[in-house]
């Protein structure tokens, strides 16, 4: 019977340090089939996978491929058993071409002259449009979209032969159409004999994609059905654990007068690309303006010329009635706009230091923190207490390390710091990635209470259940532009996924 | 076609790992370990000892012997003590130098420099102002001192923060730029006329040089010394500048998004850094040298690097640190009656710093068993 | 002519020893290694170097004494940095100050005994009808041929062989490598290991070719210009070649102009390298202010696979 199973997981542990990321999980896949493996974020997922392609080894159990046991040891141990993954980060060395990128690693010909780079280039140009996969070949791997770049993975696990090939998230990267394309490409594969995992947390590309369906909660894989015999509810239901409130979008009101205007904005990324061009956006008090798009549109570069970090060349933004200060950061936060970033560990917070010192990133300089220069230590320490019990954040003490606490606790250790100064308007950056349901339904409730107090958010995220669920509207962001804009009720997934591909409605590509 | 192949060589391998899988160990980083305790300090520095012990043992000493004769050297006798106790003085102020630069992640290996800019910037002074009295030429002194070695320090800063050029390449360039500017000045314009060709600046008088602690060579730079360490323990814990700090030396990127101008820091950081081994610079010539000389320093600049680091940055055990490292170069010189070169001392600094990383690192792992 | 020809000889004979360091640091440096430990394994080559010569006067014994030796500290950098994950700065000033203290304490005996003669000249009087450059290349030392085999060797190793692919991946994109099934804890050991010893060697060239007595602290911060050098060298070994004899060129003019009997303070000629080496960087962290450095994505962090994301 285990001929069927082309990989077959038995009580799977895997522990980092303290923390289990998998326990005892058995997890089997047919040969030939599209198979999901279904969770939250966190849920260990992607730590599976990593155990199957040799990133981890288990802390304990049975990998058995084909009926035979095996020891995967290194990725490299895993390529030659046929396992190909295409990670959620991928796994591509910018600087090198694309076909350099798919033939690293191949021990043949220690020589290779420009003979047989040109020969590689066409071997490898012949697979990807077997499997309608299209790409410059010669082309560094930083000149190319995400989207082309995921297609280089694939191609990858295809060149090196494997026959079992696992994509960790793959539409997370991808507009709607991309991801169709990429189904496309998964059914060849199938067709052609070869196993396909996908993990997700997204229930309609498992339902649009897949034959079996595997669920993970905490830890443990709970269920494992077939697609025929099951339906999105059932699933949601399997993943969360109960009854999925059906996310309920917030009630329409009528917002107040103007927040921020930006107008004509030009602003340029770092090495002089132009990130943002003639970039029109406006949001009101009371009124959460989500921005949908594809990564590296200009997300980031927005954000940060509203927080100050940088600075713009053209335009204006104007903020509740005065100028803002061109490229100050401190001046955004006087002026009352919080900022939640992109990476929380990475910018937001100080790993190592203590709550006390997070929380008093950007209020240290009033004279309630501290006075002619020093800082009014106890004070500060009763109100770091104060907060974090407000906000409930859960720390073994105020001096613990930050980087100790869990995620949800570091998010909403970030939040009670940018509330706390009562801003005008919240800049809020994929604030819910990382995070469960239940911290992400956190966020969403603060955001929104924010909103209720006559203040202005705006939600950049490429979760787009989450813009949808918030915004009162929903712009697109594509190469630098707004190219789209959508009140809440009018929009829907496929107009929002035309505009974040730059597609207008009629379905041509947007001059550029 | 490849099925069989594949299966052979699986099956292969897992006996393989099945049979070395029972005694293998996995030595993993264990998240919660940061920062090593005060014996792993102690055991890095006893396995520096250990391996010198190798490189004396090679040259046909004891290293026993030659170690108990450095220990009484430096602090077995009062002239032996009161002599650490003078190298340390330079060592503190250029370590509590560089700890502050090191809180930012500026790597300011350039002390040496700074304290012979302070060095030559004191005795500037008693060369144009030689008749000012004592209580003017001696804070002229040490407002020249620090002033000099912060110039040094911002010629480092101001490349860093405006071209983004590599602070550690700039800063031991400049330690070269000064040597040779001290040279210069010691064998050409300041030359001691009266000196029979000494490479050295005429002695200071009674007025330009500190003064000294009775009937020992140990001077009033020990206050200089201990009143900086306070300053800066007070700085970095208490004040709005000091968090700024700790901030950026934590997460400079986070220091951004709080609005802190990391450049302005860097600038003002190093002038601070450049100034205390500048004022280094100033009390060896004023309290020990009593004049600028060829050599003056036996690289208290660089020795600094290995005190702030062995004290973790940390103010207090800064002066720890540097009285033992003071004692490790007194006792270099005390071996040197037994035929030992002197340098053996920073031989045995390079070894222990070698060490403190190496036992700072290794402390985070832990050994697991597989499986 | 004569004065030009001069000056390329003089140029390539100080410049040789910077450039055997600075393809050793590269080769480090491409495999995303900070290495800043030159000066130190530089001294502990000439010092080694200056040891075997004068008791056993063989070549051979000689150069293979200064790869033991600077492959073993090259180990000690590689264990911790690639294996224990220690600062990599930190790693190599303690390199650097423990290199100079060794070598002091190991040179004490020998110190101002001159060593002479021993790495032959290959004299090839075929080459001497070349105009300028002939009567240079006609008489030049092994080590000077061998920099230059390294110069194309290591150019070509990068570019166009599987391994050199794979070391430009460890450098740029350390668990992309790793998923591809190249053993990056291994072969980053291997390049620091084989760059350390290059770098010795070039401490080696400094005292058997250049200045054939050893002095403590020969090197006099030539150790940190190829640091410098391989940031002008963008990490590439032919750019190396240039700009090392560029400094090798400066390294000399001081001495020159001494000779043809300049008023200047021959301290202020001394200073020349190191004030040039900061301009030098000034002049392009402005130019390529948007512009990438050419360094290796990965450089300076360390390697871990069983990492929590």
């Amino acid at each position: 019977m285990s001929e069927m199973y082309s990989v077959v997981m038995n009580q799977i542990v895997k522990r980092f340090g303290p923390v289990i990321a998998n326990d005892h999980v058995d997890f089997r896949a047919k040969t030939g089939e599209i198979h999901a493996l279904l969770g939250e974020n966190g849920v260990g997922k992607s730590t599976m996978m990593c155990m199957l392609s040799g990133v981890y080894r288990p802390t304990s159990g049975e990998i058995v491929l084909h009926g035979k046991p095996v020891h995967i040891r290194s990725p490299k141990d895993a390529m030659k058993l046929g396992i190909g993954m295409v990670f959620q980060n991928f796994r591509l060395v910018p600087n090198m071409t694309a076909a350099e990128n798919i033939v690293l690693g191949e021990a043949s010909s220690f020589w290779r002259g420009p003979n047989w780079i040109k020969r590689k280039q066409e071997e490898v140009e012949a697979l990807a449009r077997h499997f309608g996969l299209g790409f410059p070949v010669n082309r560094p791997i930083w000149q190319l979209s995400v989207g082309e770049q995921q297609r280089v993975e694939i191609v990858k696990t295809l060149y090196r032969g494997a026959d079992l090939i696992i994509l960790d998230e793959p539409t997370s990267v991808l507009t709607p159409v991309e991801a169709e394309q990429l189904f496309e490409t998964l059914y060849q594969m199938k067709a052609e004999g070869k196993t396909v995992i996908l993990t997700t947390h997204k229930l309609k590309e498992v339902m649009a994609s897949s034959d079996r369906i595997s669920v993970m909660r905490k830890g443990k894989l709970t269920h494992t059905l077939d697609k025929a015999d099951t339906n999105e509810r059932e699933l949601a239901r399997l993943m969360v654990g109960k009854e999925m409130a059906v996310a309920k979008s917030l009630e329409s009101h009528s917002p107040g007068k103007p927040l921020l205007i930006v107008e004509k904005l030009d602003v340029y990324a770092d090495h002089g690309r132009k990130a943002l061009n003639q970039l029109e956006l406006r949001v009101n008090e009371g009124e959460i303006v989500g921005v949908a798009g594809v990564a590296g549109n200009g997300q980031s570069e927005l954000a940060e010329v509203l927080t100050g970090l940088r600075a713009w060349r053209k335009g204006s933004i104007r903020f509740n009635g005065g100028e803002l200060h061109n490229g100050s950061v401190r001046g955004a936060i006087e002026a009352g706009i919080a900022h939640v970033p992109e990476n929380r560990m990475k910018s937001g917070l100080a790993g190592s230091l203590g709550a006390v010192d997070n929380l008093l990133f950007k209020t240290y300089r009033t004279k309630e923190r501290s006075r002619f220069g020093f800082l009014r230590t106890s004070a500060n320490r009763a109100w770091t207490q104060s907060l974090i019990e407000q906000f409930d954040v859960k720390t073994p003490s105020v001096d613990a390390p930050v980087r100790q606490l869990s995620g949800g606790n570091q998010q909403k250790l970030l939040f009670a710091r940018e509330i706390h100064q009562d801003p005008l308007l919240m800049v809020a950056v994929h604030p819910t990635q990382g995070l469960d349901v239940g911290a992400s339904e956190g966020v969403h409730q603060l955001l929104a209470r924010m909103r209720g107090e006559g203040k202005g958010v705006l939600l950049i995220s490429e979760d787009l259940d989450e813009v949808m669920q918030l915004s009162d509207r929903i712009l697109v962001i594509y190469n630098g532009q707004m190219v789209g804009e959508l009140a809440r009720g009018e929009a829907s997934r496929e107009q929002i996924g035309m505009y974040m591909a730059g597609l207008r409605e009629s379905g041509e590509e947007q001059a550029v | 076609m490849s099925e069989p192949l594949t299966a052979t060589k699986l099956s292969n391998s897992s006996e393989e790992t099945a049979g070395s899988r029972r005694f293998s160990f996995r030595i993993e980083l264990d998240p919660s370990r940061k920062d090593s305790p005060w014996w792993i300090t102690i055991l890095s520095v006893l396995l520096a000892l250990v391996l010198c012990g190798i490189f004396i043992g090679a040259n046909g000493m004891n290293p026993v012997t030659v170690y108990m004769k450095m220990i009484t050297g430096a602090f077995g006798t009062s002239f032996g003590l009161t002599e650490t106790l003078v190298k340390s003085i330079p060592l503190l102020l250029c370590g509590i130098g560089v700890a502050i630069a090191y809180r930012i992640s500026v790597w300011n290996i350039g002390a040496e420099g700074q304290f012979l800019a302070g060095a030559m910037a004191a005795t500037a002074v008693t060369v144009y102002f030689p008749g000012l009295p004592g209580y003017l030429t001696i804070p002229l002194m040490v407002l020249c001192g620090i002033i000099g070695g912060g110039i040094w320090g911002l010629l480092t800063a101001i490349p860093r923060t405006y071209f983004q050029v590599n602070e550690l390449i700039t800063s031991l360039m400049l330690n070269y730029v000064a040597i040779h500017a001290l040279n210069y000045f010691v064998f050409g314009p300041w030359k001691d006329p009266k000196g029979m060709n000494f490479p050295g600046s005429p002695m200071f008088t009674e007025a330009q040089s500190l003064p000294l602690v009775g009937d020992t060579r140990l001077h009033y730079g020990l206050i200089f010394a201990i009143a900086g360490v306070l300053l800066y323990a007070f700085l970095i814990r208490y004040t709005r500048w000091g968090y700024e700090l700790r901030l950026i030396g934590a997460n400079p990127e986070a220091a951004r998004n709080a609005g802190i101008r990391i450049s302005r820091h860097i600038l003002l950081v190093m002038l601070i850094s450049g100034g205390m081994a500048g004022l280094a610079g100033m009390s060896e010539v004023s309290g020990v040298t009593h004049r600028l000389m060829y050599g003056i320093s036996p690289g208290y600049g660089y020795t600094a690097i290995i005190v702030a680091w062995l004290a973790k940055l940390n103010p207090l055990a800064l002066i720890v640190s540097s009285f033992l490292f003071g004692g490790l170069i007194v006792g270099g010189y005390s071996v040197q009656t037994i035929g030992l070169p002197s340098s053996i001392s920073s031989m045995m600094q390079g070894a222990i710093l070698f060490c403190l990383i190496a036992g700072g690192m290794a402390y985070k792992f832990r050994i697991r068993r597989n499986g | 002519m004569e004065l030009i020809t001069q000056l390329l000889v003089a140029a390539v004979s100080s410049g040789t020893p910077l450039l055997i360091a600075t393809l050793g640091g590269i080769l480090i440096e491409r495999s995303g290694i900070i290495q800043l430990g030159a000066e130190g394994l530089m001294l502990m080559g000439a010092v080694i170097a200056c040891i075997t010569y004068l008791n056993t006067g063989s070549l051979g014994i000689t150069i293979a004494a200064t790869f033991a030796i600077s492959a073993v500290l090259g180990v000690i950098h590689a264990f911790l940095c690639v294996t224990l994950r220690a600062n990599q700065i930190v790693s190599g000033l303690a390199m650097t100050l423990f290199g100079a203290g060794l070598s002091a304490y190991l040179g004490k005996s020998i110190a101002g005994q001159p060593v002479t003669g021993a790495v032959p000249k290959l004299d090839l009087p075929w080459l001497e009808p070349i105009p300028v450059v002939g009567s240079m290349f006609a008489h030049l030392d092994l080590f000077t041929w061998l920099s230059f085999l390294l110069v194309i060797g290591m150019h070509l190793y990068i570019h166009r062989t599987s391994w050199g692919l794979h070391l430009r991946a460890i450098g740029d994109n350390p668990p992309t490598a790793d998923v591809m099934g190249l053993r990056v804890q291994t072969l980053r050991y291997s390049y620091v290991i084989a760059g350390s010893m290059l770098i010795g060697l070039a401490g080696a060239d400094m005292l058997l070719v250049y200045s054939p007595t050893w002095i403590e602290g020969l090197t006099a911060g030539r150790g940190w210009i190829a640091v410098a050098l391989i940031i002008f060298a963008r990490w590439n070994p032919v750019r190396a070649l240039f700009c090392a004899y560029f400094f090798g060129a400066l390294d000399t003019l001081g001495f020159r102009i001494q000779l043809i009997g300049s008023d200047i303070p021959s301290y202020f000629l001394k200073m020349i390298p190191y004030i040039v080496t900061i301009l030098v960087l000034m002049f392009l962290g402005w130019r390529n202010r948007n512009k990438p450095s050419g360094a290796p994505e990965a450089l300076g962090s360390p390697y871990i696979r069983e990492q929590r994301f």
